[in-house]
């Protein structure tokens, strides 16, 4: 069974995925209440220590998302694990129903809450993509046939605007060939290198979801510019920010703009609005 | 070679506060040249000690404190003084400790921290470029390795943060998968670019390593 991310990607409409983060304990009812609240979405990306900071195992809050009736894109870093507990844990996905993943290099621990961990890079993305595929062809890395097949719908990220472009256009190609059915991109703030990256893709035939981040200050803008790996917000749309009277509305009106585009040439947007998730159907509205 | 640095001083306090008479021994080949180990190094140790109101029998500094059978031939020379000594102080890197540790039954202290497998830029200033990992790609990566100088060790291209060829992880350092993409293109040829390089075969850099001629 096709699950309703690839689903709608397979039919051509317009798909919308957001995310939540697992909480830093084990209060997760907050979480449910949120993933289950948001409206007009095909499938919540569960992030997996994001930012290298140690938080409630997503495999498990994507279970329970599951259990609940909310579609999860589970997403899998290649930072904390090797390529033995990347394999049991996405057996453990399938078991739980687990259909969608985005499959990610992850950030360095280097700049999480354990700079002292061990970063594991045993894989990397592509690798891990292609483990995926040799899961879903009913045999393990080692090539030994599993007792029971998964199938799952594998994704991968890009961060689209960037230079050099041909050496980052080498890797989409490449997750391509490893089996990434849809690729969820990195906050996107530039129209010409979206286009830019649309037209690349083309012939590729695999669905985009661009990366839209609701930023509520000029303030969040600095600091994403300062401190978060591979997200560049331009100096014109961080002036915006500056300028406004109402911040967060301004952020909402950026948002509404990459969305506008997104409709133009890509095949949905991944939503990135932490927190401020109650403002996702006006960033969405036509 | 073995780059190395001397442990904190509070950190060797601590280590040498139990015993009073030291003997000293220092490494002729890396921890020489990197200043951690070395004629001038051990002098200062024995100064160092001598402040601290302790004694120092002897000391010496074995040509390749990593070689096992020197150092304990070297250990056999100096006899008496080391019989006299409470404890031994070694400025060599985690190989040589363990040389000297291997060779006696007194108490052995480690004074310098090994950091990596290092290129010398000028003196004090030395790079990682290899991490031994014992299944080399440098012929298909113009000779820039990923394992070691792309923070993470990616196989297959850079990592989503990349920013103008810089990498996520320290911005004041290229990106090794950009530096592998611009030798490439200069040498016309698409090396690495070519393949979906596979899982690293870690089995390679069996731990620990042995090695017969
Ligand atoms: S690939 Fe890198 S780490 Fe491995 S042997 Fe070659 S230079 Fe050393
Ligand atoms: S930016 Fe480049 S060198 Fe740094 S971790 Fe990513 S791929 Fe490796």
């Amino acid at each position: 069974m096709m699950s309703q991310l690839e689903r709608q990607l397979t039919a051509g409409t317009f798909t919308v995925t957001a995310e939540v983060a697992p909480p830093k304990g084990t209060n997760v009812a907050a979480v449910l209440d949120l993933a289950e609240s948001l409206q007009g979405v095909a499938a919540v990306n569960v992030t997996d220590n994001q930012g290298a900071n140690m938080r409630l195992s997503a495999l498990a809050l994507a279970g329970l998302l599951q259990k609940n009736g909310v579609e999860p894109v589970l997403q899998v870093t290649c930072r904390d694990r090797n390529r033995m507990a990347l394999q049991s844990d996405l057996l453990g996905a399938a078991a739980f129903g687990i259909r969608n993943l985005l499959l990610l290099s992850g950030d360095h621990s280097r700049f999480g809450d354990h700079p002292d961990a061990k970063p594991v890079f045993d894989l990397d993305s592509v690798q891990l993509l292609e483990m995926t595929a040799e899961l879903m062809m009913g045999r393990n890395m080692a090539g030994k046939a599993l007792d029971g097949t998964p199938q799952f719908f594998p994704g991968a990220a890009v961060n689209p605007v960037v230079e050099p472009f041909e050496l980052m256009f080498q890797k989409v190609r490449k997750k391509v060939e490893s089996g990434a059915r849809f690729f969820q991109t990195q906050a996107v703030f530039d129209r010409e290198g979206l286009t830019r990256f649309m037209q690349e893709m083309a012939p590729l035939e695999v669905p985009v979801l661009v990366g839209v981040l609701l930023i509520r200050s000029a303030k969040m803008a600095h600091f994403l510019n300062d401190h978060i790996p591979g997200v560049q917000v331009p100096a014109p749309v961080v002036a915006r920010l500056e300028a406004a009277a109402d911040p967060l509305a301004e952020g909402v009106a950026i948002a509404r703009d990459v969305v506008a585009w997104a409709r133009e040439s890509c095949q949905g947007v991944h939503l990135m609005t932490l927190g401020y998730e109650d403002r996702i159907p006006e960033i969405l509205a036509d | 070679m073995i780059i190395s640095e001397r442990k904190p001083l509070d950190e060797l306090q601590e280590a040498v506060a139990p015993y009073q008479n030291f003997f000293l021994i220092g490494c002729g080949a890396c921890a020489t040249v990197c200043k951690s180990g070395g004629e001038e190094e051990v002098f200062q140790m024995q100064e160092w000690l001598i402040e601290q109101g302790k004694a120092v029998t002897g000391s010496m500094v074995i040509d390749e404190a990593c070689h096992l059978l020197r150092a304990g031939r070297d250990l056999r020379h100096h006899k008496l003084a080391v019989q006299e000594a409470d404890a031994l102080i070694v400025l060599a890197c985690g190989g040589g400790v363990q040389s000297i540790s291997s060779q006696t039954e007194q108490r052995v202290i480690g004074a310098l921290n090994s950091i990596f497998l290092g290129n010398v830029r000028r003196f004090g200033q030395y790079e990682e470029r290899c991490s031994l990992c014992g299944e080399c790609i440098l012929n298909e990566t113009a000779g820039i390795c990923p394992v070691t100088t792309c923070a993470k060790g990616l196989l297959n291209g850079p990592c989503g943060g990349m920013e103008d060829g810089h990498c996520e992880v320290d911005a004041e350092l290229e990106c090794a998968w950009h530096l592998i993409y611009e030798r490439l293109k200069q040498q016309k040829r698409p090396g690495v670019f070519a393949r979906r390089v596979p899982p690293k075969a870690w089995s390679k850099r069996r731990k620990p390593g042995r090695h017969k001629l």
